[in-house]
């Protein structure tokens, strides 16, 4: 027996003597940082949260109402002694009327409803009356007509897009206060506008024009449209995919599988590892010098975006796709070889269908990548205006067109305030697209990860 | 014939070229009673390759090489008197090729024929009208010698054409022929084709390189050319940049540099704390539920585009910053600032260093962590005492890695940082960066001439030096401290 068993039975006492059972005062400052740093931790990861949440909601409370437009729904009288003089529906002689021959046939009918109806604004000038219809909307008209010239002497309902401040009014950008201030909008239009809502003409509704319709100029938010956008995107993803894919796989197959390891191998690696990390905008201005100034490619064409695109994503895909070839046990190989497979059987036939899934996981988030990518394409001219649909592949990717990211930094840079709400709609339709991408991403990497 | 159409054609060629040499190969291999030394497909690879590869090959560098001949060839044609005063040969050049394409379209709606092209000249009959009715405005009246020459690069254009296509079809045939009449059952045609896969696969990660080579020639070349016209010494150490569209700008790049340097350290500040302490209380503390939900949605982070992290700054940071600090404070009324970038920056590193930082306090053995439990030292104390300075170097790295993500960011600073280039402390004030003046300097139309233009290609330079540097540094750090427990 030692002495220490004949302690057992008192309190443990530290060197000093008092019980460990009552904290010192040493212990409690311990206890108190330790709590302290804990605290500091969550809350950590609260702010984390916190700018998740408000990142987001912030988007979506901006953006949201860009899917509505408002509407004036209007009876108009495709007047034949103004736009079809000579009566024989000739295309040609239909083509050569303008867009400000339908002007007065809308203000025309716009003016009856107002008369009929009996609305009486104080103050307001009638000729201010049209001005809450866009000017986009005669446009709109014309398109119609010359589409069916068979309607004109006919009566038709149409519905025209209110201007950009009537709409802002209904989505609480405009107020009467702000009205009074605005040059091109005045309180009594806003009062009309209540009075034909009221009377249920004008309405606001989905847009799902928005979607579909290109860009329009600096005076007319309310027709500004996502189409070209979207077409130049897509596009752009198509080539991304259709080349760095196989030039991904194929660098990471000779990488990982063939590429007998010494100095020129190790400089392509720290090249692909630096080549991650390098700002986006310099591969914008790699577009710029190489593809656009010494190749002659055309600006603005999701050819060149494409390129650029590609060379960003490589990196990304071949350090996926080496992971997932590293992944597939060496058995797999030996098996192959064993049965008589040269090595490039064995790795075609049998190694990469196994890495396939983590293979594309890797290129889907590359992709997903891309297509937020904004600062490179600002280079090569994709902030240009086009109103031009681009053409079919494969010609079409020469045609002049924008990109998602780019057309909502194009929108912010705009002077009327509707855009912005525009800006904020067009992110809500890139994050949706990426939430899709990142969905198949990970439902891939569920369905078809194995563990060996 | 169209280039397209030529290539469809060759890779037809292939594939019957695949079929009639795999035919071959079985039929040799049963009339001589021997095996196959590859799988019957190799041998009809084997021509299909044959076929295809140097024809297409030649075809892009005919492609490739044909506009510069016929351009030289032209261009040897035009007296100087045909060069407009003040114009350049380029350009002259470029609406000759303009009035041949659309002299081809012409043709190719039957408005004129071939006959009335040769006979038409342009002292007699009105050039710019005819092709203003295909869609192609010129600027003048086409002169005679233009005109001369436009015809003459539609003809010399046209048998180049024709040649391409004899040869190119000539080339598939040949290399098919020899490739077909060489099977034989003891060929070794799987060592062809893989020799062949083997060749595409180096060079498919030759790429990497090339983007590599192409980035820093395309910087280096067109910054010497702006060091030509404007002093390296004033460019790198003038504290004033105020570019002039009419020359005699003043380029300094320090102004740049330091709110370049000014919104990362505001984004840092805020993300490397932040982030790591994410790290550490999602690795050492956090429960199951809270991990599973805070990890995703942290990361939710990393995946958005910096579009929108420039957008949140534009609408949602900046006015608040302005209507509830900056203006009540007095230091400033413009929304776009230091603090408002900084601030999103921040947001946008955070999922970056905590990602970082939580493999590389997962990396810090047990052991470690063990042996300061065991002495008696609390969480918190084993965290700050043994596990951070063991993963200091990783962190570091981390850190590292982040500033030169925050250097070379565009979007956010060209939509909240601002754009008057300034050296000042307050960080409500607009600064700008060297990535703004890139954006700003590049878009629009661009004539690569002026040192206006071409600084960009400087900025580009310096930032790229930058954040290389970092990058490597920070990767020979965490390599280096990697290698210490494994």
């Amino acid at each position: 027996m030692t002495d220490i068993s004949s302690l057992a039975p008192s309190a443990p006492t530290t060197s000093a003597g008092r019980s460990l059972y009552v904290r010192s005062d040493q212990a409690r400052r311990r206890q108190t940082a330790e709590t302290r740093f804990r605290m500091i931790g969550f809350i950590a990861v609260m702010i984390g949260i916190l700018a998740v949440a408000g990142l987001l909601t912030s988007i979506v409370f901006n953006g949201v109402s860009s899917f509505q437009q408002t509407y004036v729904k209007l009876d108009i009288f495709l007047d034949p002694a103004k736009l079809d003089k000579k009566g024989d529906r000739d295309i040609e002689a239909l083509n050569k009327v303008t867009t400000f021959a339908y002007v007065p046939l809308i203000e025309a009918s716009l003016r009856k409803l107002v008369e009929d109806r009996g609305i009486v604004i104080e103050g307001l000038n009638p000729k201010k009356i049209g001005d809450i219809i866009s000017k986009e909307a005669p446009a709109d008209l014309r398109r119609y007509v010359l589409a069916d010239p068979s309607k004109i002497g006919e009566t038709i309902e149409f519905r025209l897009l209110a201007s950009g401040r009537i709409d802002g009014y209904y989505k609480g950008r405009v107020t009467m206060e702000s009205a009074a201030l605005d040059r091109n909008i005045s309180p009594q239009q806003l009062q009309l506008a209540d009075q034909l809502a009221k009377a249920g003409v004008l309405e606001t509704r989905f847009n799902p024009s928005f979607f579909t319709a290109p860009d329009a100029s600096d005076t007319r938010p309310e027709a500004a449209g996502l189409g070209v956008a979207i077409i130049g995107s897509a596009y752009m993803m198509l080539l991304v995919l259709c080349l760095s894919l196989p030039i991904g796989v194929a660098a990471s197959i000779y990488l990982e599988e063939f590429a007998p390891q010494n100095k020129w191998t190790d400089l392509i690696e720290v090249n692909i590892a630096n080549l991650a990390a390098v700002p986006s905008i310099v591969f914008g201005i790699l577009g710029l010098a190489i593809f656009i100034n010494y190749a002659g490619l055309p600006r603005s064409a999701p050819i060149v975006g494409g390129l650029v695109l590609t060379l960003m994503t490589l990196p990304t895909i071949i350090i996926a796709t080496r992971a997932a070839l590293k992944a597939v046990p060496p058995s797999i190989r030996d098996a192959a070889l064993g049965v008589g497979a040269s090595k490039m059987q064995a790795i075609f036939h049998h190694v990469l269908p196994l890495a396939a899934p983590g293979i594309l996981t890797g290129t889907i988030i590359g992709l997903a990548q891309a297509l937020g990518e904004t600062a490179p394409l600002l280079l090569i001219g994709m902030v240009a205006f086009v109103r031009e649909y681009p053409g079919l592949p494969p010609e079409g990717i020469f045609d002049p067109a924008s990109a998602l990211p780019v057309q909502v930094y194009n929108w912010t840079q705009r002077g009327d305030p509707a855009f912005v709400e525009r800006a904020s709609g067009a992110i809500i339709v890139l994050l949706v697209f990426l939430l899709f991408m990142n969905a198949i991403a990970i439902l891939l990497r569920r369905r078809f990860e194995r563990r060996w | 014939m169209t280039p397209g159409l030529l290539a469809l054609i060759v890779l037809g060629m292939a594939v019957i070229g695949f079929i009639l040499g795999r035919m071959r190969a079985v039929d040799a291999a049963a009339r001589e009673k021997v095996k196959l030394h590859s799988l019957p497909s190799y041998y009809g690879q084997s021509v299909a390759l044959f076929v295809a590869v140097p024809a297409l090959l030649l075809l892009g560098c005919w492609l490739f090489v044909q506009p510069i001949l016929i351009e030289t060839r032209i261009s040897a044609n035009i007296p100087e008197s045909a060069i407009p005063e003040g114009g350049a040969r380029s350009l002259v050049l470029a609406d000759i090729r303009r009035i041949a394409d659309g002299l081809d379209f012409v043709v190719s709606r039957g408005e004129a024929t071939e006959q009335d092209l040769s006979t038409m000249s342009a002292d007699t009959s009105d050039i710019r009208k005819l092709l203003a009715s295909a869609g192609i405005a010129l600027g003048s009246d086409v002169s005679p010698v233009v005109f001369e020459a436009a015809k003459e690069y539609r003809i010399i254009e046209k048998e180049g054409a024709l040649f391409r296509d004899i040869a190119v079809l000539l080339v598939a045939a040949g290399f098919g022929m020899w490739a077909y009449f060489r099977i034989k059952p003891s060929m070794r045609a799987r060592n062809i084709s893989e020799t062949f896969i083997r060749v595409l696969l180096i060079a498919s990660s030759m790429v990497a390189i090339l983007t590599t080579i192409g980035i820093i020639a395309s910087l280096l070349f067109e910054s010497i050319h702006f060091f030509q016209m404007y002093n390296a010494k004033d460019f790198f150490f003038s504290t004033v940049w105020n570019p002039q569209f009419r020359g005699g700008s003043d380029l300094g790049i320090l102004p740049l540099l330091w709110g370049t340097m000014y919104i990362s350290l505001v984004s840092l500040a805020l993300s490397v704390p932040i982030g790591l302490m994410i790290a550490i209380y999602l690795a050492e503390y956090a429960g199951n539920r809270l991990r599973s939900f805070a990890k995703p949605a942290i990361e939710i982070l990393a995946g958005v585009p910096t579009i929108v992290y420039g957008l949140f700054a534009l609408i949602t940071v900046g006015p608040f910053l302005r209507d509830w600090i900056a203006q009540p404070l007095g230091l400033g009324t413009s929304s776009s600032s230091v603090m408002t970038a900084g601030l999103v920056m921040g947001i946008m590193l955070i999922p970056f260093v905590s990602s970082l930082s939580d493999d590389i306090i997962n990396a810090v053995p047990q052991a470690l962590r063990d042996g300061s439990y065991g002495l008696g030292a609390t969480q918190s104390e084993t965290i700050r005492q043994v596990i951070l300075p063991a993963a200091l170097p990783g962190i570091v790295g981390a850190i590292l890695l982040a500033a030169s993500r925050a250097i070379g960011e565009t979007m956010i600073v060209v939509m909240g940082a601002g754009a008057a280039a300034k050296l000042g402390l307050n960080p409500f004030e607009a600064m700008t960066t060297v990535t703004v003046k890139i954006v700003s300097q590049l878009t629009g139309d661009t004539e690569f001439a002026s040192p206006e233009t071409l600084v960009a290609f400087a900025l580009g330079l310096t930032l790229f030096v930058f954040t290389l540097s970092l990058n490597v540094l920070a990767l020979y750090i965490v390599r280096k401290y990697r290698e210490q427990y494994e």
